[in-house]
This record gives C-alpha cells, structure tokens and sequence, in this order.
C-alpha cells in the first residue's frame, strides 16, 4: 500500500535557507535506505510558502492570494510517496529518518487511496484470474 | 504503548529487518532453515522485552545481537555440531564478529551481498516452482506463511510444509550460500525473476477477485524487483521485469469499472493510470536499454507495455512499434498467444487483412483448438473486412469456447451484429 509521508515546515525550511550539509548527507544516505527496501517511489522537497500561492474557492468565486502563510508548522515542506506493506511499516521507517529540522518537527504519515479501495469484490474472479493468466504470457493486458 | 501496539511494531519492524537477518545469519551458520529459526527467536525475545522496555533506536541491530548470542549458545552448546560439521569452521569467524566493536557495521558490510546469495538460495533449482515462489516472499519479502497462504488460496499447513520441505532440501542438497558466477549466474537469475513475475501475476490477475489481499502481492513483488535491481545493478533484463511490472501494475486502478466489471485497456480511462509508476517503469525500461538489454524478453514486454503507457489516448497508440516489438519477441520465445497478439497489433498498424493473415497461420495451430481468443480475433478482422457471415460464425465460436459469461454476452452480441450485417454491434 501507498503511503504519502509529509514533512512539515518549519522557520527554516520557509525562510528558504537550504538544509546543513550534514543533514543533507544523512538524508541522502537514508534515500538510499528506502531505495535499497523498494520502498521508495517518489520524494521532492518544496520552495517556501512565500514563493506559492492559494485560491480561494467561494461560490463561483476565485479569490488568489499570494503566499507566504501563516501557521508554518501546518504547511508542507516536502514529501515522500512510499510502497509498504502496511501503516506501522511506514511509521518503522519514518522513525529511522534523520530529523529533517534539527530540534521540533513534525512528519505526518497518510495513506494513499489503491486499487482494493475502489474494486468491488467480483464473483467471477476465478474466471478472469485464469484468462488473465494465459494474458499475462504476452505482456497485452487490460 | 499497549501489547497490540507493540505487536504491530514489532511485527513492521520484523517485515522490514528480517531480510537482512536471515541473510546474514545465513552466511554466519550457513543453513537458511536455521537462520530463520534464530531471527524467529530473536523475534519472539523481541516479543517479550519491548512491550515493557520500549522499542530501542535502532531494533535491526538489537534483534541481530540477541540472533547471533543464540547462534553462539546454539553453537558451544554444540547441539547441532553433528549434523552440521561445518559450522564448528564458522565458530571462529562468528566469535571475531560478535567482538566487533560496532556490530551494525559489520553486518552492514555484507548486507547486500548476503540478501542477494539469499534472493538465490530461496530460487534455486533444486526448489519446486511453487517452494521458491513461498521460500521468496517469506525471507525476502517478510510474508507470513498465513499471508502467503491467503495470497494464493491455499490452506497455510500446506505453505508452511512446502517451506520446511524447501529448508530441508536446500540443506540436505548442501546448496551453498553464494551468488553464481559467469554463465550459471545468468540462468540462475531468470530463474528469480520468473519467480518474481509470478508472485505479481498471481497478484495482477486476482484484483477482480473477491481477496483484496491479492493486489498487495504485485506490491511485493514489486518490491522484491527494485531490491533486485538494487543488488545487481548491471543486469539488464532484472530492469526490464521492473519496468514490466511498474508500467502493468500503473494499470491497477483503471482495470475494473464500478461493478467490478473488467475494462479492456483500449477502453480504460488512461486519467486514472498511475503515472508515477509509469514514470519508473519508463526509467526502468531506459536503464535496460542503456545496458544492451532492449532485446530481453521482459525488457521487450516491458517495451509494448511502454508503448501503451506513452499514448495519452488509445488513438495515439504506436501500433507500429508493437506489431515490431512483438515480432521480436515472438522470435525470442515462440508462444502463438504472442503470435496472436502480434496479429491484433499487425491489424491495428496496417489494416484487418494483414492481421488475418497472421492469425490464419495460427489455425492448424494444436494449442489454440480451444482458445477462444483466436475465433473471436478472427471474427473481429473478418467483420472489419466486411465478411459478416464468417465473422458471425467466428463469433459464435468465440462464444462458445469463453467460459466467462460476460465476455459470452459481450461475442454473442457481436455475432448479432454481423448478422445485422455491421461491424459494430
């Protein structure tokens, strides 16, 4: 199942400084990690608020503001999209994460709707699993 | 932190550990069945202490001292020095380990080649296909055997005999814990990823199923391909399972309608493609050929597929390329199911009678006698060419052979329509 792990920002990440060399180290070494697991699909890291912006739905209305934003803990400074095989695997690796603030910060993990949460069950899945499986000698399927 | 808690942890922190345990303590007392005993016990310490004590910062390490203090008690204790004469050998080595100062490092060191002589032993030949496929997802992919055995249907006492039977065969084979080199590493490793294509079909073709645990097998097997390809980096066609995988397995979300219902690719709803996991598998495919291996077998699957993946609607298809990347491969590994696509792809790149012609030489072929696909593509080209009567029958065979009633319903309403004198029902 996939997981999107959230790194909160801080004053620093939204003051646009960049990360210490030693933090950076330490993540890239902890990338590594999560590549080497097959855990990894997809990670970036986000300019600060100040350079984003908002719109602000009411109605028909569209209201642009420019940021930066207040409440900085409840922003997004960046985010990773992991493939685990369950919540308290992705909990067990966001602990090993190298404290991406230095002192407070906070990472929220949240799981990303899949296949099994749409596909109603089909009472003739034996069927199609046999016929899929002489589909899956060719690499054509639907 | 309550006991379910605590279970729950230790259990992810087992799933995510127990890979590198195993193959380490592999090499240390060289018998995988061993091994796992001792990271089980490790666990079940585990179990015992971190309720109460707490997880510690860094559990991998915890739980490979409390294995490799076992497998020195295990050892001095010498209970299985008879049956195993060559770990009085290790003993020595064992000891200097443990007096390492930084343990973890020391583990670290051969991490990765202990999990990649692990990915083979768990797929050697001496293994039935099926004891491979278990041995695979329980050391490498952290399975329970109650996980496995619901993942393909069977009842967990069979899965759990066929691993012990595998465990015992590989130390009754003597098997040595290594990585083949030169020309038997390469027909070792097709024999892992065909063990890792299996896991994600079995997964792939069971997401119309009523087990939703299914799905979660192409993830594992997913997983167990990029570990692959983390380990031996300069195969090719390990690249070009990866990509295979990642492209199909972008596909999960689009393959079933509201009811359930299979939607064919042409007609999927492509917005609903996954296209991170297209993007990978499009990397994947790109690391493949950048190492020579466009011409393997996946990374030639994993080329039609891509070929899907680039169209943004089924129009855009490069129907072309597919009928030539088919022919590749049907050189390659002679399946007339692959001929039979080569002929749809022929069809769709240069008109019904040149696909015909393909799917005409099929028919003398034994195999494909009851294989409804063939009268129904046949019937398909036929109607396109206007040959309504011999499509209706073609479709009506079709009918006949399916065993899924929906697909029936769907050739017989065809078969109607030509007899309506039109292509299109």
């Amino acid at each position: 199942m996939k997981f999107m792990i959230l790194v909160k920002a801080n004053k620093d990440s939204e003051s646009g400084a960049l990360p210490r060399e030693e933090l950076m180290t330490a993540m890239v070494r902890y990338n590594e990690e999560l590549v080497k697991a097959g855990v990894l699909l997809a990670g970036e890291g986000l300019h600060p608020s100040s350079k984003g912006a908002r719109v602000r739905f009411s109605g028909d209305k569209r209201t642009v503001i420019d940021g930066p934003f207040a409440e900085t803990k409840e922003l997004v400074a960046g985010f990773w999209l992991w493939d685990v095989g369950s919540r308290e695997e992705a909990i067990e690796w966001v602990k090993r994460m190298p404290n991406p603030a230095g002192e407070e910060s906070e990472i929220e993990i949240r799981q990303v709707f899949s296949a099994e949460d749409f596909a109603p069950s089909d009472p003739t899945g034996e069927l199609r699993a046999a016929e899929e499986r002489m589909r899956a000698q060719t690499g054509q399927k639907p | 932190m309550t006991a379910t808690d605590a279970h729950r942890t230790i259990n992810a922190v087992f799933r995510i550990e127990s890979p590198r345990l195993i193959a380490g303590l592999t090499r240390i007392v060289r018998d995988v069945g061993l091994a796992e005993e001792l990271a089980q016990d490790a666990l079940v310490a585990a179990l015992e202490r971190w309720p109460e004590s707490g997880v510690p910062d860094n559990p991998g390490a915890w739980l490979m001292a409390t294995a490799k203090h076992r497998a020195i008690d295990l050892l001095r204790r010498g209970k299985r020095v008879e049956r195993k004469h060559e770990e009085l050998g290790h003993e020595i080595e064992l000891q200097q380990e443990t007096a390492a100062p930084d343990l973890e490092a020391a583990i670290d060191d051969d991490v990765g080649d202990d999990l990649l002589r692990l990915v083979f032993i768990s797929c050697h030949p001496v293994l039935s296909t099926e004891a491979r496929v278990a041995l695979t997802l329980r050391l490498l992919g952290g399975l329970t055997t109650e996980e496995i055995a619901r993942a393909f249907l069977v009842p967990e006492p069979t899965v759990a005999q066929r691993i012990v039977r595998a465990k015992r065969t590989l130390a009754e084979a003597r098997v040595p814990f290594e990585v083949p080199r030169g020309a038997e590493l390469a027909e070792r490793l097709s024999s892992v990823l065909q063990v890792i294509y299996l896991v994600f079909n079995e997964g792939y073709a069971a997401t119309a199923g009523d087990d939703w645990m299914r799905p979660a097998l192409c993830e594992d097997a997913l997983r167990l391909g990029r570990i692959l390809a983390e380990l031996v980096p300069q195969e090719p066609e390990v690249h070009g399972l990866v990509a295979l995988m990642e492209i199909q397995a972008s596909r999960l979300r689009a393959r079933t309608g509201p009811s359930g219902e299979p939607i064919l690719l042409l007609d999927q709803n492509r917005a609903r493609w996954d296209h991170v996991l297209i993007r990978r598998g499009l990397a994947a495919l790109a690391r493949a050929e950048a190492l020579g291996g466009a011409r393997g077998p996946y990374a030639l699957q994993a080329a039609i597929a891509a070929c899907h993946a680039r169209a943004h609607t089924a129009e855009e298809t490069d129907w072309a390329r597919i009928a030539a990347l088919y022919g590749a491969l049907v050189q390659l590994m002679p399946s007339p199911v692959v001929e039979l696509n080569r002929a749809v792809a022929v069809s769709m790149a240069f008109g019904p009678a040149a696909g015909l012609e393909v799917a005409d030489a099929l028919l003398s072929e034994p195999s494909l006698q009851g294989y409804h696909l063939l009268p129904s593509v046949r019937g398909d080209l036929l109607a396109k060419l206007g040959c309504f009567d011999e499509a209706r029958a073609e479709l009506e065979r079709a009918a006949s052979l399916t065993r899924n009633a929906r697909e029936r319903a769907l050739l017989l309403e065809r078969a109607a329509a030509c007899a309506r004198g039109s292509a299109t029902s």
